[in-house]
C-alpha cells in the first residue's frame, strides 16, 4: 500500500478540521476526493504534503509503510509526494529554471545522485513543457509571476512532470480553468499515470473526472470521508448534489 | 579652544588639527578655496558633531565613534610603494578605467591627473585644485551645504584629496570609470575625502565607486561628493560598500541636475559597521529624471542609515526611490526619504518605496518615507514595508523538495533581485548577483577579492592588479 491514512485528526488554531479521515491508496490508482466547500479537502492535501500550520492531534499517515508525519515538507517531496496547489504562489525574482533546477537537484541529492548535467536538465525542461503545452519561454520568467490562472495550473502539472512523483495530490487543479486548459492539464496528468504511481484529485465538480477518470471517489464531509465508491458516485453526486449526502447521514 | 556646540574627542581633535595642520591642508588651495574652507570650518564650530537630537540622526548613534582614537594624516601623500600590490579589481568582462584611492589618497603609477584628447579630465582632486583651480572653484562647496551638515562642513574645511572627473560638453564617455577606494592601514584612521564630478551639457558617464577595506582596523571615513549633471547629461552611478565591521562610513553625495538631466544612482551596501549614506538631489532644471536605488544586507550588529532628499524645483521632473534591505541578527537600518515638491514643480512624479525583511526578532528598521508637496498637479506616492519571509512561498518552495535553508536563500535573493536588476552594466550586475548570493550564504568576506579573508586574517595577502588600468 502506498498511502494509508488512519483516523487522522488535524486542527488549526485549536479548530478541528479533519475529524478522523481514513483513506487507502495503492500504486496505479486514481482517487477523487469530492465534497462541499470548507469540509477539509485542502487541509487533507496540505497535511499530507507537510504544511506545518496544522496540528495533528490523532491518527497516523503511513507512506510506503513509513510514518509520513515525522518527515519535514522537503523530505516528503523527495520521497515522491507532490502537491499541486489550488493557489500556486507567485515568487518574484526566482526564475522557473532556477527553481526547477534547485528542486530537481535537491531531490537527486536526497537520493544520493549527482546533480543533473545542465544540458540534460534543459532538455528535460523542454520535453515536459511540451507535454503540458507551455509555449512561453520559462527561462527568464519568475515562478508564477504574471501567469494567468490557466498558466499557473499548467505550471503545476509541468512541475509534477519534472519531479516525477510517486503520489500526486492535485488540489482543485480544475478551478479557474477554461475547457481547453482543463483538457491540457488532464492530458498531462493522464500521461504521467503509471502502474508505479498514484494520484489523488481533489475537486468540486464532476467535470474534471470526465478527463481524469478515477478508480475511486470519496466524499469528504465535515472532516470525515462519509461515502466511497467507484466513478459512478461522482455522477450521482453531480445529479443529486451534496444535500443528498447530508440527508443520507 | 573655540566655542563649540558640543564637544567630543573627535571634534576637539579635528578643530585642533585644522589649526595645527593648516599649511598642509591648504597646500593646494588658492585664496578663494581657502576662504571657503575657513567659512565651512566656522559652520562646523557652530554645528558641532551631529547627535541623536537631530532629526536626520535620530536613529544613528555615533557617540562611540566620536570617542574613538583615530590617526589623522595631513602630510604629503608621498610615494605609494607597490601600487600593484594594493589593488585588484576582478569583475570578469568589466572593462573600465580604474582610479585608485588608498587611505583617502589618490594613487597612481604616473600622473595624478589625466587629460584625454576629448577633453575629459580624471584623477586626483588635490591635483585638480592646483591644475584646474577655475573648474574646482566654480563647483567646490557650491552644492554641498556646509551650513546644514557638520560632516559636510568639516569635510569642506579639511579634505585634501579624492577624485576629480570633468567631462566637457558633448562628450559621451563610453568606458565606465571605476573608483576603488581602499582602507588598508595598520592604525585606526580617520579620513576625509572629497570628490568632484562635473558633467557638461549633453554628456554621458558611468561611474562605479567601490569602498573596500582590506584589514580589520577601525576606521572612520567622511566622504563628500559633489556631482553636477549639466543639461541633457546622463549619469549612471553605482556605489558599492563592502568594508569591515569596524568601519564607519559617513558618505554624503550632492547631485545637482540641470534641464533634462538623467541620473540613476544605485547604492549596494554589503558590509560595514556603521554606514550613513546621504543622497541629496537638487532637480534644478526642467524635465529631469532621477532614480535612486539602494540595497542593504546587514547582519551582526551592523547599522545602516540611508537618507535621500530630493528637491523638485521645476516642472515635469520624475524621481523614484527604491530601497530594499535584509536584516539578520541584531542589525539595524534606517531609511529617511524626503521629497519636497515646490510650488512651481507642477507635473512632478515622485515615488518612494522602502521594503525590509527582518530575519530575527532583534533586527530593527526605522523607516520614514516623507513627501512635502506644495504644487497641486503632481503624482506622488510613498510606501514602506517591514516583514518576514513569506510563509506561503516558503511552503511552496519546500514542497518541491528544496530545503528550508535553500528556500530562504531563494526568497532573500529574489527580494534583493529587484534592485540588482536595475544595474544596467551587465558584467557589474552579474558580479553583484554573485556577491549578493555569497553574502546571503554568509560566504562573502570583507572584500570578496581580499585574500585576507575575515575568517582567516593571518593569511598573507598577494594581490594582482592590472596596472594598465590604474
Amino acid at each position: 500500500m502506498l498511502l494509508n491514512i488512519k483516523n487522522l485528526h488535524a486542527s488549526i488554531n485549536g479548530k478541528e478540521i479533519l475529524k478522523g479521515v481514513n483513506l487507502e491508496v495503492n500504486k496505479g490508482e486514481v482517487h477523487a476526493i469530492m465534497g462541499p466547500n470548507g469540509t477539509g479537502k485542502s487541509t487533507l492535501a496540505s497535511v499530507i504534503a507537510g504544511r506545518e500550520v496544522f496540528d495533528i492531534t490523532e491518527g497516523e499517515v503511513l507512506y510506503k509503510g513509513k510514518n509520513l508525519l515525522d518527515l519535514p515538507v522537503e523530505a516528503r517531496a523527495s520521497e515522491g509526494i507532490f502537491l499541486g496547489f489550488q493557489y500556486p504562489v507567485e515568487i518574484p525574482g526566482v526564475s522557473m529554471t532556477n527553481f526547477m533546477r534547485t528542486a530537481v537537484n535537491e531531490q537527486r541529492k536526497y537520493h544520493g545522485l549527482d546533480p543533473l548535467p545542465s544540458g540534460e536538465f534543459l532538455r528535460m525542461m523542454e520535453e515536459k513543457k511540451q507535454m503540458v503545452e507551455i509555449t512561453a519561454k520559462l527561462n527568464n520568467r519568475s515562478v508564477n509571476e504574471g501567469f494567468s490562472g490557466g498558466e499557473k495550473k499548467k505550471n503545476e502539472i509541468f512541475q509534477m512532470a519534472m519531479l516525477n512523483p510517486t503520489l500526486s495530490i492535485l488540489d482543485e487543479t480544475d478551478s479557474g480553468l477554461d475547457i481547453d486548459a482543463l483538457r491540457i492539464v488532464a492530458n498531462g496528468v493522464n500521461k504521467l499515470r503509471g502502474p508505479e504511481n498514484a494520484t489523488v484529485v481533489i475537486t468540486h465538480y464532476q467535470r474534471l473526472l470526465d478527463y481524469i477518470v478515477p478508480d475511486f471517489v470519496h466524499v469528504l464531509y465535515e472532516g470525515r470521508i462519509v461515502k466511497s465508491g467507484g466513478k459512478e458516485l461522482a455522477l450521482e453526486l453531480e445529479s443529486k448534489g451534496y444535500e443528498w449526502i447530508k440527508d443520507s447521514l | 579652544m573655540k566655542n563649540i556646540e558640543n564637544s567630543f574627542p573627535l571634534s576637539d581633535k579635528l578643530i585642533n588639527n585644522f589649526e595645527v595642520y593648516q599649511d598642509d591642508i591648504k597646500r593646494n588651495d588658492d585664496e578663494e578655496i581657502f576662504n571657503v574652507r575657513k567659512k565651512a570650518f566656522d559652520q562646523f564650530l557652530k554645528l558641532g558633531l551631529p547627535t541623536q537630537a537631530l532629526e536626520d540622526w535620530r536613529n544613528t548613534d555615533l557617540t562611540d565613534v566620536y570617542k574613538e582614537e583615530y590617526q589623522h594624516y595631513y602630510d604629503n601623500p608621498g610615494i605609494v610603494e607597490d601600487v600593484d600590490k594594493v589593488f585588484q579589481c576582478n569583475v570578469p568582462h568589466l572593462d573600465t578605467i580604474m582610479l585608485a584611492m588608498l587611505n583617502g589618497r589618490y594613487v597612481s603609477k604616473d600622473e595624478a591627473l589625466v587629460k584625454l584628447e576629448n577633453g575629459v579630465i580624471y584623477g586626483s582632486f588635490a591635483a585638480a585644485l592646483q591644475q584646474y583651480p577655475d573648474i574646482v572653484a566654480a563647483h567646490f562647496a557650491q552644492y554641498a551645504d556646509a551650513s546644514k551638515s557638520a560632516f559636510t562642513a568639516i569635510n569642506t574645511a579639511m579634505a585634501q584629496d579624492g577624485f576629480f572627473i570633468y567631462v566637457p560638453d558633448g562628450v559621451e564617455f563610453k568606458k565606465p570609470l571605476q573608483i576603488v577606494n581602499i582602507i588598508n592601514h595598520d592604525k585606526n584612521i580617520c579620513l576625509q575625502t572629497r570628490n568632484l564630478i562635473v558633467l557638461g551639457k549633453n554628456t554621458k558617464l558611468c561611474l562605479i565607486h567601490c569602498d573596500d577595506s582590506y584589514n580589520h582596523q577601525k576606521s572612520l571615513s567622511n566622504t563628500v561628493s559633489e556631482i553636477v549633471l549639466g543639461e541633457n547629461a546622463i549619469l549612471d552611478h553605482y556605489k558599492m560598500q563592502n568594508v569591515n565591521n569596524a568601519s564607519t562610513i559617513i558618505n554624503a553625495t550632492y547631485f545637482e541636475m540641470k534641464d533634462n538631466a538623467q541620473l540613476s544612482s544605485n547604492g549596494l551596501s554589503l558590509n560595514g559597521g556603521i554606514l550613513k549614506n546621504s543622497n541629496y538631489v537638487k532637480m534644478n532644471g526642467r524635465a529631469c529624471e532621477c532614480n535612486i536605488y539602494g540595497l542593504y544586507l546587514m547582519d551582526k550588529k551592523q547599522h545602516i542609515d540611508n537618507l535621500v532628499f530630493i528637491d523638485h524645483l521645476y516642472p515635469n521632473c520624475n524621481s523614484r526611490e527604491l530601497f530594499k534591505g535584509i536584516l539578520d541578527d541584531s542589525a539595524t537600518a534606517v531609511f529617511n526619504g524626503h521629497v519636497v515638491v515646490h510650488k512651481d514643480a507642477q507635473k512632478t512624479n515622485a515615488f518612494q518605496s522602502n521594503k525590509n525583511i527582518l530575519l530575527t526578532d532583534k533586527a530593527k528598521v526605522n523607516t520614514k518615507p516623507f513627501l512635502e508637496i506644495y504644487a497641486d498637479d503632481v503624482k506622488c506616492s510613498h510606501g514602506a514595508t517591514v516583514g518576514q519571509l513569506d510563509n506561503e512561498a516558503m511552503f511552496y518552495i519546500r514542497s518541491r523538495g528544496i530545503s528550508e535553508h535553500n528556500a530562504k536563500m531563494l526568497l532573500m535573493y529574489a527580494f534583493a533581485d529587484e534592485v540588482i536588476q536595475k544595474i544596467s552594466v551587465l558584467p557589474l550586475r552579474y558580479r553583484t548577483e554573485d556577491m549578493v548570493k555569497r553574502r546571503l550564504r554568509g560566504e562573502l568576506s570583507v572584500c570578496d577579492q581580499c585574500v585576507l579573508h575575515c575568517s582567516t586574517p593571518e593569511k598573507e595577502y598577494n594581490f594582482e592588479i592590472d596596472l594598465t588600468k590604474v
